[in-house]
């Protein structure tokens, strides 16, 4: 090389760099602490997944609103024009739940297939895993806002004033929803090297969950009574996701008892009636559990690692 | 001296599964099929390499070499023992560096560079060196996936050798590109070792190994057999090569051609340069045999001056000893040691029936002006 500068002895000097160790066993909290020193690449992967999603397009992010409208859109269409559910401005109350299922099982789906998909990069550099999960959940996040602002505007227009109060505890509810998701894309994208077949199992799973999540029905009117009879509404919340929509739910339609559109409107309890402390004791306890299968999710990782190299 | 790079009892086993079944579905059919295999890859390694150390490793297809840089790397992990390193590492295993294809070569440099660790500040940095060094030039902004498998590794290579690393490991990607980016890379790595650098590298060319390394080690089925001086490993390596050869030779010829000696009328093997110099070789064979003669000229820090054969004219030899007279008419090298290798190939080329490495080292004393290896005797005047 002709520009390159004069050959040299380089000033950095080794001795006092400190030791790196490849072995076989790594602990959780060095697992975590790997993870935790290459963020700067996890934000490289998000950026480049939401690249190559829509590198053929110059609306960019404007498509990851069109399904989500579409799919809202025939919801309305099914339950509240057709079923004739009766609940007053549906559209607030569906798009509440929708943008953290929508969040959710994006993640899922395509973390499930990750490892699979990125086994050229898996079998060449090295980085921890789980950060390829990682992103396709901070992608699903990006779009995740993108949608919430659309609520918003969509809350404003219909001059409906979102409860401010709840507000405070929605980001202890989106942490748990991110949190929860990591754990579960992580497992998948692992469990699926092993068994290819995770991905359609997961989808059928997934449309299950759906319908188990009161995002289309409301849980206080078509759950609870039958729930409470026996004495077991802790079922319902058992799905964790129940509490992260309902809390969406509370912040954004606010009420929590309406009057149905439908003659002879009678009255429709559509949310819990719970005070704020108990919202925020709840998620509080929900923010536990989901650190807690974060941290295992972790370390089930760590144990399926090992025999990548065998299955890839 | 520190040492940079610690490898310590380290052995990789590798599962391999026969017929086995990758989907739920098919397990829960067929339970009980497949078998497991355990296979050693790699048997209690141990060496440590020191900073600014170039280190060859060398061995057949399937030793073990590219399963020992990429456990060094930490994209395999030892099934037991231990790895230390100190620095910053760049790797470059095996052809490329799994690029996202659907992605422009500009983002696939950002995200090779974090990859290897690097801020988007510091890709920012280097992003120019990066594209100038692969040439690769307007393509860089075009999807990867239409890149020709040399630009592919050209880009690779130039964003490993530009981030700056204290610790570079490259498998065998220097043969991938044409000669004159081979040539700049052999450069680059040439630079890295004034640097002080360390390096790890992986070739099954021996002429790049002798050229780059000081030491190299040997694997074999993946067990260490040599760690030492280039020169030393390389001939182990060969003659176990050969060795190897005998246990899989049809026709039963190797091993019963032997080269014993080599040696001159006089004695000496001091020459001036510019004379000649007479070398009878003396080959013990078992049966009768023609083949081809090959002989190799290396300087003592393992560049190849010359490498020449009977010219077609297969040497004949008898059963007993024989004797091949070589003739090197005119010596026009310069000051310096010379190494020679000698041997007999079958008249196609393709196998060495006998070898003799460093058979001779030949001392050449000059006392004209010129300085390098050989003497070109140009005059040089003014018009
Ligand atoms: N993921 C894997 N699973 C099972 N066996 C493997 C795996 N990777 C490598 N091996 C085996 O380990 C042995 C060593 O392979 P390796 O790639 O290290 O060889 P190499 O020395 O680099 O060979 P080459 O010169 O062909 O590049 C081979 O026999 C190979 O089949
Ligand atoms: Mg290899």
């Amino acid at each position: 090389m002709s520009d390159a500068p004069l050959a040299g002895q380089r000033s950095r000097s080794l001795e006092d760099t400190p030791v790196r160790v490849v072995s076989a066993r790594v602990s959780l909290t060095t697992r975590l602490g790997n993870v935790w020193s290459r963020r700067e690449l996890l934000l490289g992967l998000i950026i480049s997944d939401i690249r190559i999603k829509y590198k053929n397009s110059t609306l960019g992010l404007f498509w990851s609103m069109v399904a989500p409208a579409f799919t809202l859109g025939v919801y309305f269409l099914v339950f509240n024009v057709f079923l004739k559910n009766g609940y007053p401005n549906f559209v607030i109350y569906l798009f509440s739940g929708l943008i953290v299922w929508n969040m959710f099982q994006s993640s899922i789906i395509t973390a499930t297939g990750v490892i699979v998909d990125r086994a050229a990069l898996v079998k060449k550099v090295s980085f921890p895993r789980e950060i390829l999960a990682l992103s396709n959940v901070g992608a699903a996040v990006v779009y995740f806002f993108a949608q919430l602002l659309v609520l918003v505007i969509v809350v404003g227009a219909l001059g409906h004033a979102p409860a401010w109060k709840f507000m405070l505890i929605l980001p202890i509810s989106f942490i748990s929803l991110c949190l929860l998701t990591s754990a579960l894309g992580i497992v998948l994208s692992a469990i699926n090297v092993y068994l290819r077949d995770m991905r359609h199992l997961i989808e059928v799973f997934l449309q299950l969950w759906f319908y188990m999540t009161p995002i289309v029905y409301s849980y206080e009117h078509a759950i609870a009574p039958h729930l409470q009879i026996r004495g077991i509404t802790w079922v319902y919340f058992l799905n964790p996701l129940t509490l992260i929509v309902v809390t969406f739910q509370r912040v954004f339609y606010v009420n929590t008892i309406v009057h149905s559109t439908v003659a002879p409107h009678p009255i429709i309890d559509v949310l819990p009636t719970w005070s704020f402390d108990r919202f925020l004791i709840l998620n509080a306890l929900l923010l536990g559990v989901a650190l807690v299968a974060f941290f295992i999710a972790e370390a089930i990782f760590g144990r399926l690692e090992g025999e990548f190299e065998s299955e890839l | 001296m520190t040492t940079v790079i610690e490898v310590e009892g380290v052995s990789k086993k590798f599962k391999i599964h026969h017929e086995r079944h990758q989907s739920l579905k098919e397990r829960l059919l067929h339970p009980r099929s497949g078998t497991t295999e355990v296979f050693d890859a790699l048997q209690s390694i141990n060496f440590t390499v020191g900073e600014g150390e170039t280190l060859g490793i060398v061995g057949h297809n399937g030793s073990g070499k590219s399963t020992l840089l990429k456990c060094i790397c930490g994209v395999l992990k030892p099934t037991t023992g231990e790895i230390r390193l100190r620095g910053n590492l760049a790797a470059l295993l095996e052809l490329g560096a799994g690029f996202q294809t659907e992605l422009s070569g500009r983002d696939n440099v950002y995200l090779y560079g974090a990859m290897l660790g690097l801020s988007r500040k510091a890709v920012d940095g280097i992003f120019d060196d990066v594209v100038a060094f692969s040439e690769i030039g307007q393509f860089i902004d075009t999807q990867v996936k239409f890149y020709s498998s040399g630009m592919y590794v050209r880009l690779a290579f130039a964003v490993a050798v530009n981030v700056d690393p204290d610790i570079l490991v490259v498998d065998e990607v220097l043969s991938v590109g044409d000669e004159r980016f081979q040539a700049k890379c052999v450069d680059r790595i040439m630079r890295f070792q004034q640097e002080g650098r360390t390096i790890l590298l992986v070739t099954h060319n021996a002429d790049q190994v002798r050229a780059l390394c000081d030491r190299a080690i040997v694997l074999d089925r993946g067990e260490m057999i040599a760690d030492g001086p280039t020169r030393d490993s390389l001939r182990i390596f060969r003659e176990h090569l050969l060795a190897d050869a005998v246990e899989h030779d049809p026709s039963h010829l190797l091993g019963t051609v032997h080269i014993e000696s080599v040696s001159t009328p006089s004695g000496s093997f001091e020459v001036k340069s510019g004379a000649g110099l007479h070398l009878d070789v003396s080959v013990v064979s078992q049966t009768a045999y023609s083949g081809n003669f090959v002989m190799e000229l290396f300087t003592h820090n393992g560049l190849l001056v010359s490498r020449s054969d009977a010219q077609g004219a297969p040497v004949n030899l008898l059963p007993g000893h024989n004797h091949v007279a070589v003739d090197l008419g005119q010596i026009p090298l310069l000051d310096g040691v010379y190494n020679l290798n000698v041997g007999i190939v079958d008249p196609r080329g393709h196998n060495v029936i006998a070898w003799s490495e460093r058979a001779a080292t030949i001392q050449v004393t000059y006392d004209g002006r010129e300085g390098g290896i050989v003497e070109l005797g140009a005059t040089i005047r003014q018009q």
